[in-house]
């Protein structure tokens, strides 16, 4: 694919989403209601932090492991007449998925929710091979059919109104002009991918956890559509990112009491499925992929990164995140966790992504496997500085910073020529276009006296 | 090289350090009532919870339940009920359940902490059923229900092929607007029977 990455400015990009401030209230108060759903349920259990610290050391030992488990997992899952495949990248992902499907004629695939093929962007690519695909978790259809990407990862359509969603379902499906009634809406949305399900030649699912020693898996969803999906059809695709593995069957204890209540402060989703071979007289694939996950496992900064199970929770209560939007990250996983692993793939493309972060750690706080994902953060911002991917302006200040705080006396009179000037310039001079601080909020007015100043007033008084 | 032999590779030039494997156990959280924390919870997710009172039949109670009214097709795979108007052998294809209303199916066992539900597809002809039907009841034996998923863990076994999950209440959505809806691609509602 000849496409032109162009490096995403996450700022500019969040402009759009920003200059309607009602909406990008509406958005940030939607998200916050969920982070309080968390905090409800996760309160109510006592052994939370000992859950939290189980997971995390869980992971660590599986990275630290992964290829004897990869193996293991495909020995076991093989014997369960699954068929397993690996794809070093994105581009192989999506043509093992291909043959498959021409294989078996497939002309329309029923798809739940996975990150995994939005990363390798399966869709277009199964399309212009003339597959129709079909997104079936209700939020990722409406996106699919507004033509977007999700902009967040478990709620893919979280910065949509429904009377947008109306306007939508009207124009494509029929619905009465101006409905905004949720459940009529999503009770045409069933009505329509029902006749999908009981019409596609195969289903495409993610998958939440893999176990090495079972050689099985678990797709969790509130919708039942993955498992209608994998059900109904008698070909079944599983994707998963390497990275998804666990060791045990009863690791899931863990992790399954860790996730709905992260994700979207549930107890347990509706359904968690736990899938061990073929269904009898169906054909099961597992793609097990790569797509830079080795090449992060080699860095110290940031391995801990792939412990991510994917919950969301730190998008939810991201400040910036639930501010800007997802996607002004121009990716696939935005938020905290995507502004790691995107640069750790294309430092280049994504060098803002760890700034749109005011290191308030509030994702590390929420994190339910305990990656330390401000730390990381700020380790990114050494790295894009040290790998010369610094903006121009970014530089060029903090040269001039350097050099005035390395010399106290110009930083002494720096400071007095901007209190004094301050006060008198005109407002148009200060709040000018290279004043990204002072965008939305003025600055403080400026102090009498310096903090020096103060000081030495107060010694010697 | 194969993708495999890449893959593996790439991973292995890496020598981490060795981490330890956790052990599983721990003070997790018990129930002084699990039936009622049980109940408490299914409720909160949208589902319901029937408790057979000794002197009813449980064919009696299962025909009594709301979702039975004007319910055409019925399958029952409970051994001992003869209830249902149509066995799942008589289903030649999964997309042939389509039309069914009411599905009454056997649960394991049932999770206090999360109001979830074990069942599998163990002598099922199709597992579809769980989703495609309109309604979905679960019959559990009362004395099956356990505090939380460690415990859960501790009693399943993966060593052949199949499928099994837990569910925790009807088919959901809040993708439009977080407005919660009941029903969203798979059952309308689900009803959970302690026997």
């Amino acid at each position: 694919m000849a496409t032109i990455d162009l490096p995403v400015i996450h700022a500019k990009a969040a402009d759009a989403f920003t200059k309607n401030d009602a909406r990008a209230h509406w958005h940030d108060q939607a998200l916050w209601f969920i982070r309080v759903k968390r905090d409800r349920l996760v309160h109510a259990l006592p052994e939370w932090e000992t859950l939290r610290e189980r997971a995390s050391a869980i992971k660590q030992h599986m990275i630290s492991r992964l290829a004897d488990y990869l193996e293991q997992f495909e020995r076991e899952a093989t014997r369960h007449g699954a068929i397993v495949h690996w794809a070093a990248d994105a581009a192989e992902h999506n043509q093992i998925m291909l043959g498959i499907l021409q294989r078996h004629q497939v002309k329309r695939v029923a798809k739940s929710k996975s990150m995994l093929t939005e990363e390798c962007h399966l869709n277009p690519f199964l399309e212009r091979h003339g597959i129709e695909v079909v997104d079936t978790d209700l939020g990722e259809w409406i996106v699919q059919l507004r033509g977007e990407t999700p902009s967040h990862i478990v709620l893919p359509a979280i910065h949509i109104k429904k009377e947008e969603v109306g306007e939508l379902f009207h124009e494509k499906l029929g619905t009465r002009a101006g409905a905004t009634d949720p459940n009529y809406l999503a009770g045409a949305a069933r009505d329509r991918l029902r006749d999908v399900f009981l019409d596609c030649q195969a289903g495409i699912t993610g998958v939440n956890f893999a176990i090495a020693e079972t050689g099985g898996f678990v797709v969790c969803t509130n919708e039942g559509n993955a498992d209608l999906g994998a059900s109904l059809p008698k070909v079944h695709i599983a994707c998963m990112g390497l990275e998804k593995l666990i060791p045990r069957a009863a690791d899931l204890g863990v992790f399954l009491r860790l996730l709905g209540r992260s994700a979207t402060g549930q107890p347990i989703t509706a359904y968690s499925s736990h899938f061990h071979g073929p269904m009898p007289g169906g054909e099961l694939h597992i793609i097990l992929v790569d797509n830079g996950r080795s090449q992060i496992l080699g860095s110290e900064d940031y391995r801990r990164s792939l412990h991510c199970i994917r919950c969301g929770a730190c998008m939810n209560t991201c400040p910036v995140y639930r501010r800007s939007g997802g996607h002004s990250y121009g990716a696939t996983v935005p938020g905290p966790i995507g502004s790691i692993l995107n640069p750790a793939r294309d430092p280049g493309k994504y060098s803002t992504l760890p700034y749109a972060c005011s290191l308030c750690a509030s994702c590390t706080d929420v994190c339910p496997v305990k990656i330390n994902l401000h730390e990381q953060l700020l380790t990114w911002r050494r790295d894009i500085a040290a790998r010369g991917y610094l903006s121009w302006s970014k530089r060029v200040a903090m040269k001039w910073g350097s050099y005035v705080l390395n010399r106290p006396k110009l930083y002494a009179m720096a400071g007095r020529v901007g209190r004094t000037t301050l006060r008198w310039l005109p407002r148009f001079l200060v709040y000018g276009p290279w004043n990204a601080w002072g965008k939305q909020r003025d600055l403080p007015p400026p102090p009498k006296r310096s903090f020096r100043d103060e000081f030495r007033r107060r010694k010697t008084r | 090289m194969s993708s495999k032999a890449e893959i593996l590779s790439r991973i292995r030039r890496h020598t981490l350090e060795p981490s330890p494997l956790p052990a599983l156990d721990g003070e997790w959280i018990a129930f002084a009532d699990r039936q009622a924390q049980f109940t408490q919870v299914v409720t909160g997710v949208g589902g319901q919870v029937r408790v057979r009172d000794p002197r009813q039949s449980l064919s009696e109670l299962l025909l009594a339940l709301p979702c039975m009214e004007n319910a055409a097709q019925v399958v029952c795979t409970l051994p001992d009920v003869r209830l249902g108007n149509a066995s799942l052998d008589d289903f030649p294809t999964p997309q042939s359940l389509a039309a069914v209303d009411v599905a009454i199916l056997p649960g394991e066992f049932a999770v206090a902490e999360n109001g979830a539900v074990w069942v599998t597809d163990r002598g099922l002809r199709h597992r579809a059923i769980y989703f495609i039907t309109q309604h979905l009841v679960l019959v559990v034996p009362r004395g099956e229900i356990i505090d939380q998923m460690h415990q859960a863990y501790d009693r399943l076994r993966f060593d052949r092929p199949g499928y099994g999950l837990f569910i925790s209440g009807p088919s959901k959505t809040a993708d439009i607007e977080q407005s919660l809806v009941i029903g969203a691609h798979g059952p309308r509602s689900l009803t959970v029977v302690l026997e």
